[in-house]
């Protein structure tokens, strides 16, 4: 069944995007993660042109990231002051990202510069995430699940900073430049990518702030949203590329998707997911730097509007 | 009423009728040599729109070839190249093209080049290779030659460029007709469609009968809200994620 998409301008097949959302959500329910990264890059191959993609992916990922955060709300696993601060740098970075978005896009390049931010990100991650994984897989065959700790307060230039603030929650007392940055720079990878930027998030808040792993997920969560919010809001009014008709679909495909994939994911050991999230991830990266490599079809581009 | 008076209503109104027969006569004579009618003058891009034809029929007075052109909306391209850069294939050079048709099609009872010599459809700028396409940037000769073609085969690829002139059938003589089909990415706007009557090598007659593609039900209503109220778009997309987000939480709670 075909159904026309009013933004995206093209009609598409309902129960394949259906598909698309549930396949990605049954992978961030099992890995949990929130798919973003997943679902733009598969939209644009699917033939979703690339700024709607990812407009409309922040929009999904709103909706992705309300369900999550409740639980962790419930157990105090939001770091709220933390979250705040991060959105602060969240907003500013994804309206200069909106802006930088537009900009490229007039110049034509804005295809190029989603795809390689993503062949840059996917390919560092998933390499990450594979390496560890398998070392951790290893490790515990050796002898028997001993977990590397890093430890709690290590000093370093980042304690130097100027504006620290303390907060509980985390048991930290850092500079507040910190994770304003963190966040000024997913902030913009949202714009950018349409993605959450959980991917990026999370590890940054670990090794970079040194937060407390219970609360790290939360809190992105709380402020993914509100960032990915901000960019379905600016894309709106400033190039009207959020399709709702495909979000609502997307959205519908992921919520059922994800509850099949937690269920899954809770048979499989944590080291063995993060290796197939890490495979999945590096095979996305290398479809994508494929497609950037081999000599296109056809040289030249056609496309309406201003130079 | 005297004879005279009887005699000259008599002469005036002889008078009348031949001048009113000689009417009917004249108009006869002026008959339209072309009719032409479209099956449907609306397309309606309705939410399961996936492409759809629109049956163009007519006569001609006297034997004549047909042909028929269907022109898009104009609007403003930009056609740009490739260039391999440290391994990657980069857009760099590009071409800005003013009033290009959006869609365009043509169709003809015989080949074009039988019909008629190069110079008069040249003239009247029937077929894609007379269509008029001026690059705005500066473009060497040889390099106006490629983009050009990029641009047709482009349009071509996206099924907006017709590959080669549609059949007109006749059905006798007189009645001829074609199928113009609409694909799935066709583009809102008015469509003109033009109709010329050829005789000796010349255009006869020319029938012009503009065709609207719009938007219609839920999807032009969306479409158009998101442009008109974008501010109040994002906000109405982001509330519905947020509820949708909520229902799921609640509804796969556990425990």
């Amino acid at each position: 069944m075909q159904i026309y998409l009013p933004i995206a301008e093209i009609s598409v097949n309902i129960f394949l995007i259906l598909g698309l959302g549930g396949g990605v959500g049954f992978l961030s329910g099992l890995f949990g993660v929130g798919g973003g990264f997943l679902i733009t890059p598969l939209l644009i191959f699917y033939g979703i042109p690339p700024a709607v993609s990812v407009a409309t992916a922040a929009n999904q990922i709103v909706a992705s990231s309300v369900s999550g955060v409740f639980a962790h709300w419930k157990r105090g696993n939001v770091d709220l002051k933390m979250g705040l601060v991060l959105l602060a740098g969240g907003i500013l970075g994804s309206t200069v990202g909106v802006w930088v978005f537009a900009w490229l896009r007039s110049l034509g390049q804005i295809d190029l510069v989603i795809s390689l931010c993503y062949v840059i990100f996917l390919g560092i991650i998933g390499g990450m995430m594979l390496f560890e994984a398998t070392r951790a897989i290893f490790r515990t065959r050796r002898r028997g699940g001993l977990v590397r700790r890093t430890k709690k307060h290590q000093h370093s230039f980042i304690h130097g900073l100027p504006f620290k603030m303390r907060f509980y929650r985390s048991g930290l007392y850092i500079s507040a430049l910190l994770p304003l940055a963190v966040g000024f720079f997913v902030g913009m990878l949202t714009a950018l990518m349409g993605v959450g930027g959980g991917f990026v998030m999370v590890p940054a808040m670990i090794y970079l702030l040194g937060m407390p792993t219970g609360v790290v997920i939360g809190t992105s969560l709380f402020q993914i949203i509100f960032v990915t919010a901000n960019v379905t809001f600016l894309q709106s009014v400033q190039t009207q590329t959020v399709d709702v008709a495909l979000a609502i679909l997307l959205l519908i495909g992921g919520v059922i998707g994800a509850q099949f994939g937690a269920q899954f994911g809770a048979r499989l050991k944590a080291e063995h997911l993060r290796a197939l999230l890490g495979l999945l991830v590096l095979s996305v990266c290398l479809k994508l730097l494929f497609d950037l490599v081999i000599t296109p079809g056809d040289l030249y581009s056609v496309m309406p509007g201003d130079l | 009423m005297t004879v005279s008076s009887r005699v000259f209503l008599t002469v005036i109104l002889t008078g009348l009728l031949t001048i009113l027969s000689m009417g009917t006569v004249v108009k006869k004579a002026v008959a339209d040599p072309l009719v032409v009618d479209l099956s449907n003058h609306l397309v309606a891009i309705t939410t399961g729109f996936t492409g759809t034809k629109v049956l163009l029929f007519g006569a001609v007075e006297d034997e004549g070839d047909v042909i028929v052109t269907v022109r898009g909306p104009d609007q403003d391209m930009v056609v740009r190249k490739k260039e391999r850069k440290v391994g990657i294939w980069v857009n760099s050079e590009s071409a800005r093209y003013k009033n290009i048709p959006a869609y365009y099609a043509s169709a003809s009872n015989r080949p074009m080049d039988i019909i008629a010599p190069p110079e008069v459809l040249l003239d009247y700028r029937i077929g894609l290779h007379n269509q008029r396409f001026v690059a705005e940037s500066y473009l060497t000769d040889a390099d106006k030659k490629v983009y050009r073609e990029a641009l047709v085969r482009n349009m071509q690829n996206a099924g907006l460029f017709g590959e080669r002139p549609a059949k007109i059938s006749f059905l006798s003589n007189q009645l001829f007709r074609t199928d113009i089909h609409f694909p799935a990415n066709t583009p809102t706007g008015t469509y003109t469609i033009n109709v010329y009557l050829m005789r000796d090598g010349g255009v006869a007659s020319v029938k012009t009968t503009p065709l609207v593609v719009s938007k219609t039900g839920v999807s032009a209503e969306v479409y158009a809200f998101a442009h008109r109220y974008s501010a109040l778009y994002g906000i109405i997309a982001v509330i519905i994620a947020v509820v949708a987000g909520w229902i799921a939480s609640v509804a796969f709670r556990k425990g």
